[in-house]
This record gives C-alpha cells, structure tokens and sequence, in this order.
C-alpha cells in the first residue's frame, strides 16, 4: 500500500476496514476503470432486465435454490463461460505486451500489472474455466447416462456450485479492490511469503482456491457416490458408459488429490498470517517443500481435467462414426493406469531443482510410461472410426481436430520428461506451448465437442451448424498460429512470464503469436454467435426426438431437455451402449403405468453458505476480523441449522409425470 | 458384446425378452449412499493429515537453533490425554450399542459422556499448548514447532468440530428421537471419532514417542 | 543471442553410443536443422558440449516419437477420410469392436518406443547430471585428469547475477566470462527468492534457491558473446534479470580478468548488503577483489552483521536443537523480511508504462507494509517483535 494519511489507517478506520483504504481502489489504472465501467454498465443491465420482467423470483426458485443436477450442470457451464472471457482476455492482454515490448519500449503494462494477469489468467483457466465446465458436463451427463433420477446428495451438488461460484467471486473481486497475487499461478514461495508478497494478492489467491477447493472435493466425493450407487439396473461396472468411466476416474482424483491443495495453502496461509516457519528461508522453514506438494496435486490436477474429455471424445467417436466403441476393456483399464500413474510423476515439473539423476530418470521414465496408455486410447478412438460411417457434424469434427493437435502435445511432453532435455527447456516458451497444445487441443477442444454434442439434449434443439463451423476453423488455425512460434521461442532459449525484451529478432514470432491469439478471439467470438443465432432459430433447429445424433447411451432415450426426474421409469439395462442397444431390439416406450415419482427439494442453503464464504474470505484478505469471525459463525450457525431440516424431498404426482411423458409421446407421434 | 443369454434373468420377461424397465421402481433407500460418501470425505480428510505428517517429517529437525522435542514434550500429560480419547471413543461405541437397542436416554447419557472426555482431551491440549507457549515455544519459533501445532493443533480442531457435530446430533435426537436419519448421522459422527483416534495414535506414536528418540 | 555463426551440426559421441541408429538419425538430422540454420535458434544449436548434448538427445527423441505420432496422424486424416458418410464404405460394422492382435500392438508399439525412450533417459540423466563433473570437452577430446576446472560461485541477487571468481578473487556483476574448452564448475545460490542459473549457449539450467547450493558443470567450446538470464520468474524485476556470458580465448579472458582487476572496487560485506537490495537493469560491475568465504555467507544467508550462518545452526539442530533456555534466542536468525522486494510500489499518476524502481537501495524497513500501519500477523517474529530488524 502507498502512504496514506495516519488517520485513515489508525484507529477505528483500521478496526473496521483492516488494511482497507482508498489506495485499494485502482484509480490510477485506466484498463481497470474501463473494465470497472463495463462490467457495471453490463451488470447493471442485466440487472436491470431481469427485474424489469421480474425474474428474480424465477432465478430463486429454479436455479440458484435447484438441486436438479441438469440445472445446477448449466450453471456450471454460464461459470465456466463467463470465467473463460475474462481469462481470455488476459491472455490476449499478455499477447499483446510481449509482442509490444521490444526496443527499449516497457510495452502498456508495468511489471505490477502484467505480473498480476499471467498469474490470474492461469489461475482463472484451470479453476474457474475449466473445472466448472468439466463438473458441469460431468454433474449434467452422468446422472442421465446412468438412468438415474438424480446425484447422491443433491443438497451438496447446489452447495459445491455455489462454493465454486463463491471462489470465482473472491478472484473476481481482486480486479476492483486491491490485486491479485503477482507469483504465478501456483504460488511458489519464498515469493508467495509475506515477506516478498505483503500485500493482499496472495490472500485474495489463497481464499479464492480454498473457498472453490471446498467445492471441487464434494463435488468428487458426490459424483463418485453417485456412479458407484445410483446405477439403473443391469448396468455392471463393466457395462458403464465410457464417459461415466472417466468422469469416475477423474472425480476419484478429485478426492484423492485436492485434499493436498487444501492442506499447503493451509500451510501457506499460516506462513502469511501467523508467521509459522513451513515454506520460509529462515527458521527452518522449506520452500521446497511447497513445490513438491503443491505438484502432488497439480499433476493429478491436469489428469483430472483431461480425463473426462477423454470419455467425451469415446463417446462422441462412437456415435458419430455409428459403431461400437473399439476396445471398450482396454480404454478402461488405460484410463485407470493413467490415473494410477499420474500420482508418480509430479517430480517432473522441477528437474531442475537438483533432485539427482536417479530420481530425475525415475521421474522421467514413470511420465514417459503414462504416454503408453495414452497412446492406446488414441489408437481406440482411431479403431472405432475404422469401418465406420463418419458424419462430420461439429462434435466429431473437435474430436478430430484433437486428435491431430493432442498428438503433438503429447510428444512434446515425453520430450519434457527427458531430464536433460528438460534442463534446457525447462520454464521456457516451449514448455508453455506444450501445455496449451494438450490443454487447449485436450480439454477445451473436447469441451466444445461436449457443448456442440450435448446442447440438444439440454435444451431441444441443436446448435447451428454454420457459426459453429467457423468458430472450429478460426480456433484451430488460431491456435496453431499463436502457440507454434512459443514452440520456435522456446527453442531460442526465450522463458516465461517476460514482460520485455531485448532481442528485436524475437519481436515477429510474438507478433504471429498475437495474430494467432486474435483468431481465436474470432473463434470465441463465433462461438457466442453460435449460441446467440441458435437461440434465436430455436424452433427452426427444434429436436422434438430427443435423440438427435443416433446416439447409443441412455441419456438419448429421454425427451430433450429431460424432464425433473430424467426418466418415467427406471431403464434397465442389457448393453453398454444401452439406448443402441434398445433401439435395436425394438424398444416401445410405455404408455401408461406410471407412478409418483420420489425427488429433493430446493434449498436455498447452499447460496447462503456461498455468500457467507465470500464474506469470511473478505474479512481474512482484508484483515477485517470482526467479518472474519461473524460470517465464520454464520456458516457453522447457517450449516447446523440446516441440518435441523428433516424434510428435503417430494413427490411428482402421477398425473403430471403423466402429463409430461404424453406430451413427449404426442412430439414424437408428430416426429412420424 | 452383451447378447440376451448374459442377462440376469430378473431382467427378462415371462416370454424371455429382455426388459427395459421395471414395474416397480428399483428402491434407492434414503441416505443409501451417505455411508460410502461420509467414508470418501474421511479419506479426503486422511490426505490432509498425510499432508501434516509429511511436512512433520520434513521440518521436525529443524529447531532453527531452538529447543527440541526432548526439550518441550511431557509424556505423561500426552499419555493421560490419549486415555482421554481413547475413553471418549469406547464410550461412544457405548452410545452406538444402546442406539442399536434403540434406548434414547442411554444413548444421549453415553454422547454426553463421550463429548466430557472430549472436552477434556482438549482442555488437556490447549494448557499444552499454553505452556509451550508460555516457554517461547511458539509455532513461529521453528520449522519443527510450526510443523508439531499444525498437526497437533488440526487434530484438535477435529475434535472441537466433533463435540459442536456431538452437541448438534443431541438436540436432534431429543428432539425427534432415533429416527433412521438420526442413526445415520450417529453413525457417521461415529466413523468420524474413531477416525480422530485413529489419527491421535498415529500423532502418539509418531511425533511423541519418536520424538523423544530423536 | 548474438552467436555469429551457427555451428554446424555434429554429431555427438554419447548419443552415438547409445542409440545403435543414430547412423539414420545422422543422415537425417541435418535435415531437421536446415530450417534452423536460418534464425537463431540457440537451444538448437548452442556453443557448449552439455548443451549441445542436450540438443541431439531432443532430436533423437523427437525421432523416436515420430515413428508412432506420423502414423497415427496419417491414420486419423486417412481413415476421416476413408470411412466419412458419403463414401459408404462396403466394410462398414457397427459391431466390430474387438481384435485381440490390434490391442496387442496399440499396446505393444508405443511400449517399444517407450522402453528405447526410457534407455535413453536413464543413461543421459545420468551422464548430464548437472552435479557431475564432464569428463570431455566435446565429442572429439576427453577432459585431463589433471585439467583445472574454472570455478564460479553466483549468487541469484534481486535482479541481478553476481558472480564470484574464487580462485582469481574477483567478482562481477551482469557479466561472466570464461575461457574457451575449459571446464567450469558453478556453485550456485540465491540471496532471497528462487531463481533459475541458465546460458542456453552453455548448458542447461538449474535453480538457484535461497540457502542451498546447486551444482553445474559446464563447458564453452566456442567464443562468443550469449545472452543469460533467471528462467524462474522472480518479481518485478524478473525480465531485467539478464547477464552476458563471454567465452573467449585464454589471452582474452586474462586480458578480462586485467580489465576487472583494474576496476579497484572491493566487494567486502557491507558493499554486498548494499548491492543484496532490489535493483533492476544493472549494468555489469566489476569488483577487483573480494571478501574471502562471501558465497559462504550468501548461501549461509549471513552476510549482514549480526547473523547466524545456516550450516551453523543445521549443525545445531544435528544435535538436537540448543535447549530449552533457547526458544527465546532469534537474535540473528531472521532473513525474510530484511530483503523487502515484495511491496506494493504503485506509480505515481503521469509515470505508466515506468518500471516501478523500488527506490534501490532504501533501507527495507523504510518500505514495509508494516511501516505504513498495514502490519501483517505474519511479520511478527516469535517474540512478538516486527520481523524487520533493519541490522
């Protein structure tokens, strides 16, 4: 904080507002004031909207207090959207000061600035893009997939949303009041110390993942429950979907791994706030023992990410290509060997730390071995597509494009777990652009695979085609232009998060890269067309079948968008792909016999939590102790309180699952 | 490929086609998945004190030119105080044989009891803790203090959060007796002090007694 | 990044040792590097044995994988294409979802490319192992036994590299230098936060942490002027955090070490507290001499008057800590926080786009949070006192 005058931060001011005060406020940085003034103008129009047709009470009751796990997976997805512009426009904030910088000229952005936006636009990606959206795929299809009527602990579905939400808040927040951590986006100390990080940056990053970290780990621990209790009948582990395998995978990670990151930025925190000795220089703290947690997670972090979409690229292949999944079994066990395997490789992102050979080429060959089982899914997806019958809707056409982006990454990868090869280019533009090639052409190209896929089912009718098509053109050719010249970077030595440069050679292959970065703005930009133009043609674009794709698994033998309680009666299954399978042997929807159907009740608990967790996350960053102390107490109290509620389900009244299932049955009579 | 002779025969009808849904709905009982979810959040909770152990095991010899464990433990206040958990955790295995029984006043008498030895454990914690304090051993003294009451001590918030979770099923069970979601709460209350025992031996073992040895 | 001409590619012995094709990679690795010869890619075609190592074990790896990754990719377009809607294909079945020999070599293929792979690694990790002595100059000459190796301490600074000539007492700042082909051993610290040791001409990298010492062995073969710089991100001054490394001929680098010597600047402790504080865009500095056993205090975190050195306090602990009357005694101990390179240093309104100098060399108590009433719990030592004690 700059000097202020004493009066401001002594006495009452300081009980009240901690280290609070005027200088907090970004006045002096126009891009700030600019953004401020544009999220305000927005948000005060939607606002403004949303009362003017008085829909406030509509949000209340059917999203923010739902526990439906179809619209709790939307809100995931609008999170995960909203987060991803904001990431992406630090991203293309970074692009354009590196390809300014040269010459002697300092760019647009001080090092306090630029230092905060690569550090937020990690962060914001990884937790607040691309977790939300492949939980929301996950809390959206598995439950479906697996012909149940909802997750195992509803309640804590709408409660892990609103913790996530409560994360992406208190990140949020650091645009407007105060910074952001300036020390990449894992945090390493002694930088992330108190004493090389004094201000509220680091705090606002801890409070962010801590209160989103809470989240994450029920969402696992649900999601698990769900797969492993809330199978239909006849649907043996062997039999699941392959995307409820990986999606099991991923969340048992989840469980397995977050509890980690919870405990080092514990760890951290008391370092910040105490003054303990953990990861300090001095008094026999161990900053390097921060790195190798903090990777104890973070490798099975990126498993966790990719995973899923795996089991959305099997799935997609398989009903695009009209054909079974090729090697069902192994695609299984190579999901678990990955899983397995990626708790033994987090020593690979420090070779350079000075471990030893013998640990290093342990580490090494272990990541390597990972590539094994890697490999053999491609070959599967690859397999299913031979002596098939490709539609090249939008769907197969990212699984592709990920398929010939994802192969690249990946060698560039084992290339990293060359010790040697590591050393040189270890924190280099190199190894930035290896992990955009799997992240981008892994996990977002399979997202929008997965949006493009399963937007029919969601909300009854598809997207269209046309703005879809360009958006895929422009992301594809965008991200080969913007992240093939940091390969080239990196092999003339350059490394990350540089603000200038001295070398005017290096200046084009910044420039292509920024070019490339602009395509996939026009990507983006596309994309929101797509949705727009779709939104508005919906009728033109109306699936009234529920099954728009032929597809094979059971998510597809419901009406779209599925009813409350997903199916009328309970599926039985014989086959992995269930709905094919059905199909097959002539399945007749039945007419009549329907019962009430038994399902949870709202609650408005878990927003409550989320607000009182931004509150308790304000008053820690802030040294306001007195907000810390009450909204802690209010969670405990809010919490316990809820436990006292006995009554959290209902009935669906036969008549009105009858209404719904013959309005489905006339649709598809229409269908002829 | 499944074909129709791998299917469970309750999935086939009388003519022996397969069936695509039951007449009656397949019952998922309330709370049918609470034990296995309760179970996996415990795990999740052993990882955070794998955490803490690990870091014990990588800081506790760094005194930072300060007093050590054989200079700050007293094992016997830590042994009388591992009687009290382990008391605490017989006597709530007491409560769970009169839930079985179904007795209300016997199971609230035996919580009761359990949640005094809790209460006790940690008073006996917390005048520790005053102590080490007192001598200047602070957790900001050293890597190894710093790593002893960050283990130590999240044990012991367990343990506070157990008795607010112990005092919190008490009232609900005077208030609505040993309904079937009660029980299931004892009993993850239960899987969770027993958990905490676990724990605190581990805690004994590991950072006491091997301690002093150091 | 200013290496005159590329050197042409040679091959090198230990990868030819390793890999019985390195004879095809031979023929086509030139090839590979035409593109390259055109810019200056410097991890590609760098001026020290390590580093040049380093480069062929990229190339023969990215061999090895192109032998899976150019089939599956050829394969993904072919088979696109091959089986799409339109071209009906006659051999189309939905239910073909199985074939034990395919499983067996989707499996077993990349397994083979995995286990070469892995050979390769265990064998080169361990041979370019930071930390072991190079036993030859380049591919054609082996290192003496007797041969001196130059020795070097650097100390990562906030933002700036000092480097220590043990042997010849002298130091410098920003600018290293070394003669051609003979071995140099680094012995590598960092004053207060991580930074990482990297000449991508010479060799690779390796980080510099605060209160440990990391090893390098390296060697320069050709003379040249290249870039070095922190490849960990350090704080603000990070980007700025760069130093030339010159190898030159023996006259040279004696000519070198003259024009240094000549500066007449001694490097005592009170000038390295001084230089310790945050600085960036320094400009080389020369210091003719040096304080005997100074890396040791730097790596022993003290330098400053008053401090206690580390290996003196782990080698209490060794013992079991000092004893019960201690837990009082920090006097010394306290090193984070006497550093302050962490500030809030907002600019001043008209001065963007300024790097945002953190007033050199003020005393660090004079910038800290707690100074300005903002005092964080965490600053306060065991005792309760400001964790800054401005020594």
């Amino acid at each position: 904080m700059s000097p202020h005058p004493a009066s401001e931060n002594s006495g009452i001011w300081k009980l009240i507002f901690g280290r609070l005060d005027w200088s907090a406020i970004p006045i002096h940085e126009p891009i700030l004031i600019a953004t401020f003034l544009a999220v305000a103008v927005g948000g005060a129009a939607i606002l403004g909207l949303v009362t003017k047709y008085r829909l406030w009470g509509m949000l209340w009751r059917d999203w923010f207090t739902t526990v439906d796990h179809k619209r709790i997976g939307i809100m995931y997805m609008i999170l995960g959207l909203i987060m991803f512009v904001r990431g992406f426009a630090d991203a293309i904030m970074m692009r354009i000061q590196q390809a300014w910088a040269f010459n002697g000229s300092e760019g647009y952005l001080n090092a306090h600035h630029y230092d905060q936006i690569f550090t937020a636009h990690g962060v914001i990606m990884i937790f607040f893009v691309a977790m939300p959206m492949i939980t929301g795929i996950m809390n959206y299809m598995v439950p479906l997939q697996i012909g149940a009527r909802d997750v195992s602990f509803p309640f804590l579905n709408n409660f892990s949303f609103w913790m996530t939400t409560a994360g992406a808040v208190i990140t949020m927040m650091s645009l407007f009041v105060g910074e952001f951590a300036r020390t990449g986006w894992l945090a390493y100390p002694p930088l992330s110390g108190i004493a090389y990080s004094p201000g509220v940056g680091v705090d606002y990053y801890i409070w962010g993942l801590q209160v989103a970290g809470v989240g994450t780990l029920l969402s696992g621990v649900n999601l698990i429950a769900t797969i492993v209790k809330m199978r239909a009948p006849g649907m043996t582990m062997m039999k699941l979907p392959i995307f409820v395998w990986t999606s099991l995978l991923s969340n048992v990670l989840i469980v397995a791994a977050f509890p980690v990151l919870t405990a080092v930025l514990a760890l951290l925190s008391l370092d910040r706030y105490v003054g303990t000795a953990f990861f300090t220089n001095d008094m026999g703290g161990n900053p390097m023992m921060y790195v190798n947690l903090i990777w104890i997670w973070g490798h099975p972090e990126v498993y966790i990410l990719i995973l899923p979409l795996f089991g959305v690229f099997s799935e997609v292949t398989s009903t695009f290509s009209s054909k079974r999944l090729f090697g069902y079994s192994s695609m299984v066990y190579a999901t678990v060997v990955i899983a397995i395997l990626s708790y033994l490789v987090w020593l690979h992102h420090f070779f350079t730390m000075g471990s030893g050979a013998s640990v290093n080429s342990f580490f090494g060959i272990t990541t390597m071995v990972i590539s094994i089982p890697t490999g053999a899914k491609l070959f599967n997806w690859l397999f299913t597509m031979y002596r098939g019958r490709i539609r090249f809707e939008l769907p197969m056409m990212w699984t592709v494009a990920f398929m010939l982006t994802f192969v690249v990454g990946g060698m560039t990868g084992v290339l990293l777990a060359v010790p040697p090869a590591d050393f040189v280019l270890h924190n280099s533009l190199f190894l930035i652009a290896h992990f955009h090639n799997v992240i981008i052409g892994g996990v977002l190209f399979g997202l929008f695979a997965a949006i493009n896929y399963w937007w029919p089912k969601a909300f009854g009718f598809k997207l269209d085609k046309k703005w879809g098509v360009r958006s895929f053109w422009l992301w594809v050719v965008g991200f080969w232009v913007a992240f093939m010249p940091l390969y080239i970077l990196g092999l003339m030595g350059v490394t990350r998060r540089m603000r200038v440069f001295d070398d005017p050679s290096l200046q084009i292959w910044f420039q292509i890269a920024a070019l490339g970065a602009f395509m996939i703005a026009g990507g983006i930009a596309c994309m929101f067309i797509q949705f727009a133009v779709s939104i508005i043609n919906r009728d033109k674009l109306r699936d009234t079948t529920g099954d728009p794709w032929d597809g094979r698994t059971l998510e597809w033998a419901t009406s779209s968008p599925p009813p409350d309680y997903n199916f009328a009666f309970t599926p039985v299954i014989h086959d992995t792909d269930a709905w094919a399978d059905m199909k097959k042997r002539g399945y007749q929807r039945p007419t009549g016999g329907y019962r009430p159907i038994h399902m949870p009740s709202n609650t408005g608990t878990g927003i409550i939590l989320g607000g009182l967790s931004v509150a308790f996350a304000v008053g820690m960053i802030w040294y306001m102790w007195w907000l810390a102390g009450l909204s802690f107490i209010g969670i405990l109290a809010v919490a316990i309180g809820h436990t006292f509620n006995y009554k959290r389900d209902y009935y669906i009244p036969q008549d009105v699952v009858e209404r719904t299932e013959g309005e489905h049955m006339r649709q598809l009579a229409m269908q002829g | 490929m499944a074909s129709v002779s791998t299917i469970d025969p309750a999935f086939l009808d009388k003519d022996g086609n397969p069936l695509f849904h039951l007449a009656e709905e397949p019952h998922h009982p309330e709370g049918s998945s609470t034990m296995l979810g309760f179970w996996m959040y415990l795990m999740s909770d052993c990882l955070i004190f794998a955490c803490l152990f690990a870091t014990y095991a990588v800081l506790g010899g760094s005194y930072a030119a300060g007093p050590g464990p054989k200079d700050l433990f007293d094992l016997e206040l830590v042994a009388l105080n591992t009687a009290m958990l382990l008391f605490s955790s017989i006597t709530y295995g007491f409560a769970m044989l009169s839930m079985e029984k179904n007795r209300v006043a016997a199971t609230q008498g035996w919580l009761a009891i359990t949640g005094l030895f809790g209460l006790a454990f940690l008073g006996i914690e917390m005048y520790e803790f005053a102590h080490l304090i007192h001598e200047g051993a602070t957790p900001m003294r050293s890597g190894f203090l710093s790593a002893f009451f960050a283990l130590v001590g999240t044990h012991g918030l367990h343990v506070t959060f157990g008795i607010i979770w112990l005092v919190t099923l008490m009232a609900q069970v005077a208030k609505k007796g040993l309904i079937p979601a009660n029980q299931r709460r004892l009993m993850c209350l239960s899987m969770f002090w027993h958990f905490l025992d676990v724990v605190w031996i581990g805690v004994f073992t590991f950072v006491y007694l091997m301690g002093m040895l150091r | 990044m200013s290496n005159p001409s590329p050197p042409p590619y040679s091959a090198s012995m230990t990868v030819r040792r390793l890999i019985p094709s390195t004879a095809v990679f031979r023929r086509f690795a030139p090839v590979l590097l035409l593109p390259l010869g055109a810019c200056d890619w410097v991890v590609m075609s760098p001026a020290g044995d390590v580093a040049v190592q380093q480069r062929d074990l990229i190339l023969v790896s990215t061999l090895l994988m192109l032998l899976i990754i150019l089939p599956v990719m050829a394969m993904t377009v072919w088979f696109a294409w091959r089986y799409r809607e339109r071209a009906k294909a006659k051999d189309y079945d939905p239910d073909w979802d199985h074939s034990t020999s395919l499983e067996l070599l989707i499996w077993s293929a990349p397994l083979l490319i995995i286990i070469a792979l892995g050979a390769i690694t265990w064998t080169s990790t361990h041979l370019l192992d930071p930390y072991r002595p190079i036993e030859r100059i380049d591919a054609e000459r082996k290192v003496e036994p007797a041969a001196k190796r130059l020795q070097v301490e650097v100390v990562a600074l906030d933002w700036k590299w000092l480097f220590i000539y043990p042997e010849l007492g002298i130091a410098t700042v920003n600018e290293l230098a070394a003669p051609v082909d003979q071995p140099i051993e680094f012995k590598i610290t960092s004053s207060t936060l991580m930074n990482s040791f990297f000449v991508p001409a010479l060799a690779g990298q390796i980080y510099a942490m605060p209160g440990m010492q990391t090893v390098l062995h390296a060697v320069a073969n050709k003379p040249g002027n290249f870039e070095g710089f922190s490849a960990n991100y350090s704080g603000a001054g990070f980007s700025n955090m760069r130093f030339r490394f010159h190898a030159m001929d023996q006259a040279g680098f004696d000519q070198w070490v003259a024009k240094v010597k000549a500066s007449g600047v001694n490097l005592d402790r009170a000038a390295y507290v001084k230089l310790e504080q945050p600085s960036e865009k320094v400009p080389p500095l020369y210091f003719s001499s040096v304080e005997p056993k100074l890396f040791h205090a730097a790596l022993n975190m003290c330098a400053q008057p008053g401090k206690r050195c580390m290996d003196e306090v782990m080698m209490t602990d060794m013992h079991g800590g000092a004893g019960k009357e201690s837990a009082h005694d920090t006097q010394g101990l306290r090193h984070d926080g006497t550093i302050d390179v962490g500030g809030f240093h907002p600019l001043p309104p008209g001065k963007r786009g300024e790097i945002a100098q953190p007033a050199g060399m003020t005393p660090a108590a004079g910038r800290t949070p707690a100074a300005q009433g903002n005092e964080a719990p965490g600053q306060k030592d065991a005792d309760g006192h400001m964790g800054h004690h401005g020594e």
